[in-house]
């Protein structure tokens, strides 16, 4: 996947998102960074409230106030957006930048067909006259495998089924060909036996239209399937970043080898489930330095107390990259010296 | 769509049976019915004769579907007040009070439903912030307060327009109307406003209420991330979804402006069927009474079903009954 | 006791509630005005500096008395008098608290019926609830007011003349009470029929414990705060009826003036120059209802844990 200059397509550098309360500020999102290149697929994984959606809404820049951008870059093809004023944003969502959201019940206004949903979002974006975008509509709706196209296109939501539904909410995110698509648990709602589906069908029209998804979810199963690369989030912070393969195989950050402990598998003869001891902290109450240290069984193999004083930064790790002081020089050396 | 319909109606009429039985218990046991239905100069053999005919000496279902009859038949007996039919009374008020209720519904939706779009979308400009504390304001005055303060200004102080009746009309065929006159049309005006002044203030916050939860949900939020205009989202998507509940509402309220037209009437002397009841309250004049609470009950029930059938109308997803599946 | 009792002064001023009420100038004007004028109409007998109502006291040569700041008014009589020469400030103090009293009684009333009705209903189902579903439905087409009014003229023609004024208080807080009882029904009958399915209620039962202990100890608790925003709204609402009730000629009579009837009284005399009959009353409910409907719906918004 090499572009035409080496500019990622999406960038997005030390991004904090606050929210101001009346008991003080809250960080939701603290100073992180990652890039997706075009075409490719990053899934972004974490448990409830470890930030990934909030990061997702930035991006295409949906976030709802009182929550803000305190710091930070984001980047689109090297032009920064997160800064732009609304009409210059407004004009990059949809085109640029896709997004589908995880109900697609109430993705859709009930009072309006399909048909007038998709032709309106084409409209908006691309100068056609009402009957070719309504042959765009028919094509797209075709490509999402709804049968009958023409005729459903008149059809209310809520005459789909949730699948459908789904299908129809991605050809709408698709409608104006963005290069990016915020997927925000496009299948957490979904019948298990649809989920493969409608994964399937991401996975084919984001290669075949090139288009770059940040999946954002909590099932690791959605990201094995359907990632490149994968960033796993931990209270607003990313624990590790790397290719799918490697993040799930060898996981170098202690949080992430926990969470593939815990995942259970079918030919597994254990009596109970591993899980990683105590829980994610809450926002008010990050620890200082790494924010897993509370519950991380390696704390004691890095030299002088740095996890529970430094906040570690993505260090190389393996094939990966984890914010974890295991991989910092000095602790490296005392492993060494201890094996 | 017709079980719909059915089944609305059947409810229809069994709430019109409860108010028909109320009012007949009000007519039969409050007050002398016989006396009710015979002028005061009949004499006892009359009143007698008057009983066994009008069967009151016959067990109390049957007077009820007497009554139910007579009832159907525009029939409510005399009233004891003015002497004459009820039904008649009531005839020649209707038109009075139905041009009153209309331009005060009329001048509601066209004040309050920009108003609360207005307050909706700049809810945090001072402007907002003013017809909203407005509204409660207006929420707090009482109807006749209201219609008093009006009068005081443009009656007594400006002298522009008249502080009670309905000016000239003109009666074309049965109805009688003031919208064909310019002194009937001056005097609509006060009234008007002071009867719309609650549904303005309901309407626009209402309005308001609706529009705010609509942009939070996701089909905005959607619609939003597919880079439609501010003018769409809001004037296409947010708009459609809020004036359904907000019609329906207002519908359902028009009933009760009817009978809050009352106090209007009565501050304004105006010559409708709410100044007819409250005379007839004052002076207990039960047949009136009766009828008035049978014709009201009437016009809620004939305005809950269009209502009903309305929202069936607007809303697609009632219309399905059987929602038809595309497959998976 | 007192320990628990500092814990929950505590808890509240460090709640929610009680930061965004600070932060609101407009509530607090309204609730030290409303406060204001609770006070002054319940100890009138205390504070105001006439009796009205005590025919000895009065003496017509003072009738038709402007406000103290024209040139005509005399200083002991503040807003002037009416045309029986009782002191308009006075009997606003003595009429706010006879609106008062009404107001709050119909609410008092209202919320008994309702909510009782309401677990009844919730609790027991069946073709109970359905009749009083039914009941409930029937009247909420009706608007308040008529209800109210139907009462009155019934009562009217029921109770001889005679005991007309005795009684007035009581049928005025009856109809009132009787027009507003079915949101507090509907309300309570939601939770009530969520909290029933709960095992917990289950579970009670088979042990053996009444089912009114059981309503009473859980659904309340959950349904207090939205009765409570409902009730402080009627509040509002009830006055108001009353007024017009009053001003009407089916509510207190004059002899017992509310609001509502001074306001009748004060119309008379509007056209013919005598303006201050009529104002002072008017503005003293305005502004009485006014602060109590901007706590109320200032107490709706905080609840709602939609809008935070």
């Amino acid at each position: 996947m090499t572009n035409a200059s080496n500019i990622p397509l999406l960038q997005v550098k030390n991004l904090r998102i606050e929210f101001p309360t009346r008991r003080g500020i809250l960080t939701a999102v603290d100073d992180i960074s990652f890039d997706i290149a075009a075409g490719e697929v990053l899934g972004v994984v974490g448990e409830s409230g470890a930030g990934k959606s909030l990061t997702g809404a930035a991006v295409i820049g949906l976030l709802e106030p009182p929550g803000r951008i305190a710091k930070g870059e984001i980047l689109l093809a090297g032009r920064r957006i997160d800064n732009l004023p609304f009409e210059e944003l407004r004009k990059i969502r949809g085109r640029e930048i896709g997004a589908i959201f995880q109900d697609p019940l109430t993705s859709l206004n009930p009072l309006y067909t399909i048909g007038r949903q998709i032709t309106e979002t084409i409209e908006t974006h691309l100068d056609l006259t009402h009957a070719q975008a309504t042959t765009r509509a028919i094509e797209l709706l075709n490509e999402v495998g709804i049968p009958a196209a023409e005729k459903r296109i008149d059809h209310y939501p809520h005459q789909f089924s949730g699948g459908m539904r789904q299908r129809v909410v991605i050809s709408l995110a698709l409608a104006a060909n963005p290069k990016l698509i915020i997927a925000d648990e496009p299948t957490t709602a979904l019948d298990v036996s649809i989920q493969a589906q409608i994964i399937t069908l991401i996975k084919k029209l984001c290669r075949e239209h090139h288009t770059a998804v940040m999946l954002v979810t909590h099932d690791m199963g959605v990201i094995a399937e359907t990632a490149d690369r994968v960033a796993v989030m931990y209270a607003g912070r990313i624990a590790e970043i790397g290719p799918v393969a490697e993040v799930i195989h060898s996981p170098q950050h202690p949080y992430t080898i926990g969470l593939m402990g815990a995942i259970p598998s079918v030919g597994d003869n254990h009596e109970r489930l591993a899980q990683i001891d105590g829980a994610m902290p809450r926002l008010t109450a990050i620890p200082s330095g790494c924010a897993f240290n509370p519950r991380c069984t390696r704390i004691k193999d890095v030299p002088n107390n740095r996890c529970t004083t430094e906040r570690p930064d993505l260090l190389p790790a393996g094939k990966t990259r984890a914010a974890c002081w295991l991989h910092s020089v000095s602790a490296m050396n005392k492993q060494a010296v201890t094996a | 769509m017709l079980a719909f319909i059915a089944r609305r109606l059947l409810q229809s009429i069994l709430v019109m049976l409860t108010v028909g039985f109320i009012a007949f218990s009000l007519f039969n046991f409050v007050g002398d019915p016989v006396a009710l239905m015979l002028p005061p100069e009949a004499t006892q053999s009359d009143r007698d004769e008057v009983r066994k005919a009008l069967g009151l000496d016959k067990p109390f279902y049957v007077q009820f579907a007497v009554f139910v009859q007579n009832a159907l038949q525009g029939n409510f007996g005399i009233s004891l007040r003015l002497g004459r039919p009820v039904s008649q009374l009531l005839a020649e008020r209707l038109p009075a009070t139905l041009e009153l209720v209309g331009v005060a519904t009329l001048l509601a939706l066209l004040v309050g439903i920009p108003a609360g779009i207005y307050t909706a979308l700049k809810r945090d400009h001072w402007s907002s912030k003013l017809l909203l504390t407005g509204s409660l304001v207006g929420v707090s005055l009482p109807n006749f307060l209201i219609g008093i303060f009006l009068i005081v200004i443009f009656a007594v102080w400006l002298g522009v327009l008249p502080s009670f009746g309905r000016g000239d009309t003109t009666q074309l065929g049965f109805w009688s109307t003031g919208f064909l006159t310019v002194s009937g049309l001056k005097a609509v005006i006060l009234p008007a406003v002071t009867l719309g002044f609650f549904p303005v203030t309901l309407i626009m916050r209402l309005v308001r209420s609706e529009m705010l939860e609509v942009l939070r949900t996701d089909y905005i939020k959607f619609a939003r991330a597919r880079g439609l205009s501010n003018q769409a989202v809001h004037f296409g998507h947010a708009l459609k979804n809020t004036l359904v509940p907000v019609i329906t509402i207002t519908g359902l309220q028009l009933g009760g402006l009817i009978a809050f037209a009352i106090i209007t009437e009565t501050v304004f002397q105006w010559p409708g069927m709410g100044l007819l009841f409250i005379q007839a309250v004052q002076f207990a004049d039960v047949p009136v009474m009766a009828a008035y609470l049978c014709l009201i009950g009437f016009i809620f029930v004939t305005i809950n079903l269009i209502v009903d059938t309305l929202y069936y109308v607007v809303d697609p997803r009632l219309r399905m009954e059987t929602s038809s599946a595309g497959g998976h | 006791m007192t320990d628990a009792f500092a814990n929950y002064v505590r808890r509240f001023l460090d709640s929610d509630i009680w930061h965004k009420f600070k932060r609101d100038p407009l509530v607090i004007a309204a609730a030290i005005v409303g406060l204001i004028l609770i006070l002054s109409s319940a100890f009138a007998p205390v504070f105001a500096p006439h009796s009205p109502f005590d025919l000895k006291t009065l003496n017509l040569s003072d009738a038709f008395t402007p406000p103290a700041w024209i040139h005509e008014g005399k200083s002991q009589f503040m807003l002037g008098t009416d045309d029986q020469g009782r002191d308009v400030l006075s009997t606003i103090m003595y009429g706010s608290r006879a609106s008062l009293v009404v107001g709050f009684a119909a609410v008092m009333l209202s919320m008994l019926i309702g909510i009782t009705l309401g677990l009844i209903s919730g609790y027991f189902g069946g073709a109970l609830d359905a009749f009083i579903m039914r009941v409930a439905d029937v009247q909420l087409s009706f608007p308040a007011i008529l209800i109210a009014l139907l009462i009155s003229g019934v009562a009217r023609v029921v109770i001889p003349n005679s005991q007309h004024d005795q009684v007035a208080i009581y049928v005025l807080i009856f109809a009132i009470a009787a027009s507003g009882w079915v949101q507090y029904a509907r309300t309570v009958r939601g939770s009530t029929l969520v909290e029933r399915n709960k095992e917990y209620v289950q579970a009670a039962r088979v042990i053996g414990r009444r089912p009114l202990a059981i309503m009473f100890s859980h659904v309340l608790p959950n349904v207090l705060g939205p009765v409570m925003v409902l009730a402080t709204l009627h509040i509002g609402t009830a006055i108001i009826t009353e007024a017009t009730l009053s001003y009407l000629g089916v509510g207190m009579p004059a002899t017992q003036p509310t609001l509502g009837t001074m306001i009748r009284i004060g119309g008379d005399f509007l056209l013919s120059g005598e303006w201050w009959i009529l104002w002072f009353p008017g503005t003293a409910l305005v502004i009485l209802v006014l602060s109590i409907n901007i706590i109320g719906d200032w107490l709706r918004d905080a609840i709602n844990p939609k809008l935070r």
